[in-house]
């Protein structure tokens, strides 16, 4: 009889060492959801504006984005580039990345051949439908309530399919995690009421961030004032980076 | 970081044509994700074949029956590896299983396996040798007495009843095992197919495309194999059995040819955005793979070898030499269709203003050695299956019975 008990308080034992991790790791989950304190993620929608005339190809914004969010420097990995267009008279058009530019050496263009020229800042574009959303296997790219898409590092097993759906590019393997990574609007910023990095450093407030939900925000003035266009609506993703002055040869 | 990844980048860089994304010239699914839709084809393949013995009564391809099956085992046994290798955490990858976010389709990936590992190949395989295993425990001596005893999970009844109830369970279980095993790679397109942001991919033939192509190429490696182990073991080459399966490969590849056909004149007649890029994709970085390898070599040679073998009347001999040719090359072409597709997809920018290159490690885990590993891997745990579960007894006995 005692044999069984003994038997019977092993068995008990066995299974309510794992019945605590979990419990623990569920009670842990819950507290995980804290953010800045008196922040609300209901009461925001996040988007930003790019006025294409004011951006001068200066890359400020990607330097800062690579410093604030530990990007690795080089050029082939990148949470926001500039592309700089060159339309000739010809109707040839001539696009790098002005850092992938750099080490490649820099096309020149006679300049009476110029019919216009132009930069385009991108970055994720946040979709409402993100592709990169409905793929990840595993639900580590996921979509805030304020409208960001994220990446869990801790749970993302690297299997690139979200960089595969991306359909703008914005996605990497960051190679010291092997996880994906993108741009966040510097979610840890903006929670907190600052500005994403590349916002703050533009010179000639190119990139315009705001809340949508806010009618006093810059980006719904932006939004009412300018004529803008998002890229490659037709693929229904439903982008909120807002692009005014947008050339039809950019995708 | 690795100095190396970013000196691959650099030269990479230099070789990329036009314009691309930044984050696009590195290539995100090497060779390994090449040879993981190669290999789940190759199982429903063989899959399909052995059913076509139980749900159509095909008698002529009994003696390649079980082949089928323990070729479908042995590469389902493989086919997760080269996922797994690939993942930048690997050890998450139990996540894919616990964790699941169901809108994905790749998530789908663990339950989808498993259904077909355990509810459809080994349910069937096990009813299948059930009878023997049983009778191969009480003959032979430990350890291997041991070994089929524990296989048979200790059943010991093969009186007529049980038996007919095997052949019965048999049947149920490959019916719902044909849909699964179109599930199984028909999944594997629908990956890629689904795509919605790469022309080269989204396109809802893909899944059509992959099973056809799969079944193809299930079709050829059991015959491959049918003529490599039955002389080696000393027997004869069953011809009417290889005539059949033959012309079932021949069917298959025809349908096969026809949907990719279609798949190339829809999208050359819709003309869509990404033409110039796709055109400038197969002409030149495709030229060789594609053209040659996938189309000449792999279908429309193999096709005309085989319209021969049909229309002329060759001896035994010379037929068994051009289907061995055939299948051969038949294999070579349907890798080819998985790297053009995988590859190729990635070989062009989302932008559609340029192209990269794709440059092959040799070592390292995504590289050549590791991947030609992950393919001869299932031979061996075919080799093993074989030893522990020979094949031809039964299929002997029952042609003898016949007689």
């Amino acid at each position: 009889m005692k044999i069984m008990n003994r038997r019977k308080f092993l068995k008990k034992a066995i299974l309510f060492i794992p019945a605590v991790g979990v419990l623990r790791r569920l009670v842990g989950d819950a507290h995980g959801k804290a953010t800045a304190e008196g922040y609300d993620p209901a009461n925001h929608l996040y988007g930003m504006g790019i006025d294409i005339d004011k951006c001068i190809g200066c890359g400020l914004c990607i330097d800062a984005c690579k410093n604030e969010n530990n990007v690795p420097k080089e050029p082939f990995f990148c949470r926001t580039w500039v592309e700089r267009y060159v339309i000739k008279k010809d109707g040839s058009v001539v696009v790098e990345s002005i850092e992938t530019g750099k080490e490649k050496g820099r096309q020149k263009t006679n300049e009476a051949d110029i019919l216009r020229s132009f930069f385009v800042p991108k970055l994720c574009n946040q979709c409402e439908n993100p592709p990169c959303v409905q793929v990840c296997p595993v639900g580590a790219t996921f979509a805030t309530e304020d409208g960001v898409v994220l990446v869990d590092s801790k749970r993302c097993i690297g299997c690139r399919y979200c960089i595969q759906a991306c359909p703008y590019g914005a996605r990497y393997l960051h190679p010291e995690t092997r996880t994906a990574d993108k741009c966040t609007f510097c979610y840890h910023r903006i929670v907190k009421g600052l500005l994403p990095a590349c916002v703050e450093v533009c010179p000639t407030q190119a990139r315009i961030f705001g809340d949508l939900k806010s009618m006093a925000s810059r980006l719904v003035r932006f939004k009412r004032t300018k004529r803008i266009h998002v890229l490659k609506p037709h693929l229904n993703t439903e982008p909120k980076v807002y692009y005014a002055s947008l050339d039809g040869e950019v995708r | 970081m690795s100095e190396e990844l970013t000196q691959k980048l650099s030269e990479l860089l230099r070789e990329v044509t036009g314009f691309i994304y930044p984050n696009e010239v590195e290539i995100h699914w090497s060779i390994l994700i090449v040879v993981y839709p190669y290999i789940t084809g190759l199982v429903a393949g063989a899959f399909i074949l052995a059913s076509l013995v139980q749900v159509f009564n095909v008698r002529e391809v009994q003696p390649t029956y079980r082949l089928s099956l323990l070729t479908a085992l042995a590469f389902l046994l493989i086919a997760p590896l080269p996922l797994l290798l690939h993942l930048g955490h690997p050890e998450r990858a139990y996540e894919i299983f616990l964790t699941p976010q169901l809108g994905s389709a790749m998530a789908v990936f663990g339950f989808v396996y498993l259904w077909y590992l355990m509810a459809v190949l080994l349910l069937e395989i096990w009813f299948e040798y059930r009878q023997n295993l049983v009778v191969w425990s009480r003959q032979e001596k430990p350890p291997m007495s041991w070994l089929h005893a524990a296989l048979s999970l200790f059943s010991r009844d093969i009186s007529e009843r049980a038996v007919e109830f095997d052949h019965k369970a048999i049947r149920v279980i490959t019916v719902i095992g044909i849909p699964s095993a179109f599930l199984l790679h028909g999944y594997v397109g629908f990956i890629f197919g689904s795509v919605k942001a790469n022309p080269w991919w989204s396109s809802v033939l893909m899944p059509v495309v992959f099973l056809m192509s799969a079944i193809v190429s299930g079709i050829a490696l059991v015959i491959f194999l049918y003529m490599v182990l039955t002389p080696l073991r000393g027997a004869q080459i069953d011809m009417k059995c290889l005539d059949k399966i033959a012309s079932y490969l021949f069917y298959a590849v025809i349908v096969d040819f026809t949907l990719e056909g279609l798949d190339f004149i829809h999208r050359l007649y819709e003309s869509e955005e990404s033409i110039k890029i796709l055109s400038t994709l197969v002409t030149d970085k495709l030229f060789i793979s594609l053209w040659v390898i996938q189309i000449l070599l792999g279908m429309l040679i193999p096709l005309a070898i085989m319209v021969a073998v049909k229309s002329l009347k060759f001896n035994d001999e010379l037929r068994k030499l051009f289907y061995f040719v055939s299948v051969i090359m038949i294999q070579l072409g349907i890798f080819a269709t998985r790297w053009n597709v995988v590859i190729g997809g990635q070989l062009f920018s989302k932008s559609f203003r340029g192209l990269t290159i794709y440059k092959m490690d040799v070592a390292g885990v995504e590289g050549l050695i590791v991947a030609l590993g992950l393919l001869i891997l299932p031979f061996i745990v075919l080799a093993i299956l074989l030893k522990i579960l020979p094949p031809w007894e039964a299929t002997e006995a029952r042609e003898g019975a016949v007689r």
